[in-house]
């Protein structure tokens, strides 16, 4: 029997945490006393992308959208919604207060959002194999097995432009012909969902909100490439997204679709999950196979690359998640109708986990070409509480800080490339003018010192050395030859490291040093942090004619620095205090201020 | 260390044994064979370390080459309540490293390290993956979000209940 409406529950991490369980749950007892449960059907979804306003649940045939949903909400929208049609204006999004939006298509955050990687996030139930194959699941690899020959898939997806979506932007097709065209034998397809990049979570939630499109895009490149053994290297830290992988997995083996004979194609082709544990330099290829293959987690000079010899010394493809969840529309739709989509240079599009400073944080995917405007203020709402754009961070720790200047750049490898940053694998961190940029770079070479594996020296002491002289200059004692020595740091590790993690773990100081000078200047010369956030440049004052001398400064002060009688003003000795910001959080008349 | 002369009394269970068994002769299987460890006893306790090695037929030097090289592996017991702070960007942005420092006094405990009643270990993460809760704290897998100061002292009362 049809059902007559349909209840999706956005099963993400965010929305899960924050109750979409229980909501599901709830959902099933009301729609029973309602009589209805065999009329409405409940559907725990993928990640919806709107995380700020979860949970989120979507009411389909009519799409409407209520957002920040809680348990006790439910029973209102089965009474008034799902039995009297009528939709309950409280819970939906109302961004100006003025005007109720009630449907996704009317939501301004999904307005110039385009979906391909994501295209069953939030639609499927990502646990029902049935789900995934209605909407045309699993149909790429019939036509793959039985029309196609493995050359004509590599060149399918040559033509189709596609670039490794893990931030290099290798083409796709082109790592297919080198593994296809080395001598048959054992061959390995990998799928990287190493996923370490702080603040991105894009392939979790491709994982977790459509599973079966990466297992039949590893399929269609073991067809490809003459791999019949696939490995899916998973952070041990999504246990939602392994549990769904195994699932999917299970269901997809059931049904002849991985194991021997596929399809009765007489293709064999097997898939095996295999846990990180916590290195992001596990994401750079030769360091994933190392780690894979048991052994701590070090890269190796290239060449020879992955594709000639990989995963035991056999040529292996390594793709990321979102590059192979591409893969099975590709060949559905053809390689002509994809590369249409995008920019001359990179085609298709860009999944980004959009976070930090802006009002809609969330899981987008825009088409190449869409400028970082449109992301951060028509997609991202603008900035929160009012503040001022300062920066955007792409490509996470590897990556470059972006100013104001360039927020009309159209998103490509190329040309971010050119403004000193990279594509990264899709984090877009947002700032305003509370950030510090010394502070920034210190966070995210922080990060990469201690990720570092040892391996070799520039990655090593160079990323040591920087951050030494990032300490220096945020605690006031910089001097403008530390920007000269850094300088030099930053193009020996770019030139003489030996992966990824080195060459690039340099970026973020480069990019704050090329547009944020003026900035590291106010830290050496006026020993002066705009932002307050280099503690030791702060200096707490207390206004006279504010302070009424109440003493609670006097007693939350742990250094016993503020001094003074009661009901006379107080004052701070700068040499005893520590700069922790006790006083001014406990002053009830705004007497304390720093600057 | 009262948590040392702990770890010598582990046992291998035979559920353990059984999944080595399983995958002993699969190519690469150390790092899943240590997950399995740790899940067992929420550490890699010495005694099973050097178990596992002769099960395995590896030496101990080149387990515990790969549990010191990855973050996840821990060689100490942790608390009963695992308390992991987020400082992923997004987090760190919007005040994770305060929450951290908040957890800290509170417990009157450093990064890393466990309460003197074994109940808490406070422990900084990279990046949870849900940007859109920032800041975020984890407790034994249930999470916490858009956390500030003022919430920890909550958090942590509401654990210590359960006891």
């Amino acid at each position: 029997m049809a059902y007559q409406s349909y209840v999706l529950i956005c099963g993400g991490t965010a929305c899960c945490s924050g109750g979409a369980d229980g909501i599901a749950e709830e959902f099933g007892k009301r729609l029973a006393l309602a009589g209805l449960a065999d009329k409405v059907q409940v559907v725990k979804t993928g990640c919806l992308g709107f995380c700020e306003q979860g949970p989120i649940v979507k009411i389909l045939p009519q799409g409407t959208f209520y957002v920040q949903v809680k348990k006790d909400d439910v029973g209102e929208i089965v009474s008034e919604h799902l039995v009297k049609g009528r939709v309950v204006q409280r819970l939906c999004y109302d961004p100006s207060q003025a005007k109720k939006l009630v449907s996704e298509a009317n939501i301004p955050f999904y307005q110039k959002q385009y979906r391909i990687v994501l295209r069953n996030c939030g639609v499927i139930d990502p646990e029902k194999i049935d789900d995934y194959i209605a909407r045309d699941g699993y149909k790429a690899i019939e036509k793959v097995l039985f029309e196609m020959t493995p050359e004509q898939v590599v060149e399918e997806m040559l033509k189709s432009g596609l670039r490794g979506r893990g931030g290099a932007g290798f083409p796709t097709g082109m790592k297919w012909k080198f593994a296809q065209q080395q001598p048959k034998g054992q061959k390995y397809m990998v799928c990287n969902a190493d996923e370490g990049d702080p603040g991105a979570y894009m392939d979790r939630s491709t994982l977790e909100g459509d599973p079966h499109s990466v297992l039949e895009a590893m399929i269609i490149a073991g067809y490809a490439i003459g791999a019949t053994k696939g490995f899916i290297y998973i952070r041990a830290e999504y246990p939602l997204a392994i549990h769904r992988l195994q699932v999917a997995i299970a269901q997809a083996t059931e049904l002849g679709l991985l194991g021997k004979d596929i399809l009765g194609s007489g293709f064999d082709f097997e898939i095996e999950l295999r846990f990180g544990a916590g290195a992001f330099v596990c994401g750079e290829e030769t360091a994933l196979l190392q780690s894979i293959e048991g052994n701590r987690g070090m890269p190796r000079p290239r060449p020879p690359f992955p594709a000639v010899k990989g995963l035991w010394g056999r040529p292996t493809v390594i793709n990321n998640v979102e590059t192979l969840a591409n893969v099975p529309v590709i060949i559905n739709k053809g390689a002509d109708w994809f590369s249409k989509i995008g920019t001359a240079t990179t085609k298709g599009t860009k999944v980004f986990a959009l976070t930090g400073k802006v009002n809609n944080s969330g899981l987008i995917e825009v088409p190449m070409g869409t400028t970082l405007r449109e992301i951060i203020f028509d997609i991202g709402g603008g900035i929160r509480g009012g503040h001022q754009f300062k920066a955007a961070q792409t490509g996470g720790p590897s990556g470059g800080i972006i100013p104001p200047q360039f927020l009309d750049t159209p998103i490509d490898y190329e040309s971010l490339a050119k403004i000193g940053s990279i594509m990264g694998s899709g984090g877009l961190i947002v700032m305003d003018e509370t950030d510090c940029v010394v502070d920034i770079a210190k966070f995210y070479l922080d990060f990469t010192v201690d990720e570092s594996c040892g391996k070799c020296a520039p990655c090593r002491i160079g990323g040591r050395k920087l951050l030494n002289y990032l300490n220096k200059i945020s605690s006031g004692r910089g001097t403008e030859q530390d920007i000269e020595d850094m300088r030099q740091i930053c193009d020996a590790m770019n030139k003489a490291s030996l992966c990824g993690l080195g060459q690039t773990a340099s970026n973020p100081v480069r990019s704050t040093l090329r547009y944020f000078m003026d900035e590291y200047m106010e830290h050496i010369r006026d020993k002066k942090c705009r932002s307050a956030k280099c503690s030791r440049l702060v200096t707490y004052k207390i206004d006279a004619a504010k302070c009424k001398g109440c003493t609670m400064c006097a007693r939350k002060c742990p250094a016993g620095a503020i001094s003074g009688t009661v009901k006379q003003p107080h004052v701070i000795d700068q040499a005893k205090c520590v700069k922790c910001g006790a006083c001014e959080a406990t002053c009830k008349f705004g007497a304390i201020s720093h600057g | 260390m009262s948590e040392q002369t702990a770890e010598h009394n582990e046992t291998m269970t035979p559920e353990l044994k059984a999944f080595i068994e399983s995958w002993k002769s699969k190519p690469g299987n150390l790092i899943m064979v240590l997950h399995q460890v740790q899940q067992t006893y929420g550490y890699i306790p010495r005694s099973i370390a050097i178990e596992t090695a002769e099960l395995l037929g590896v030496p101990l030097a080149k387990i515990y080459g790969v549990v010191t090289f990855y973050n996840f592996f821990k060689l100490q017991k942790a608390g009963k309540y695992i308390v992991q702070v987020c400082l992923g960007t997004a987090c760190y942005l919007r005040g994770g490293d305060d929450i951290i420092k908040e957890f800290e006094s509170q417990l009157g405990v450093g990064l890393n390290a466990t309460t003197p009643d074994g109940m808490f270990s406070v422990e900084a993460v990279r990046c949870l993956g849900c940007c859109g809760l920032a800041p975020v704290a984890v407790v034994n897998g249930e999470v916490h979000g858009k956390l500030d100061k003022s919430m920890v002292a909550g958090i942590i009362e509401k654990y210590r209940k359960l006891g």
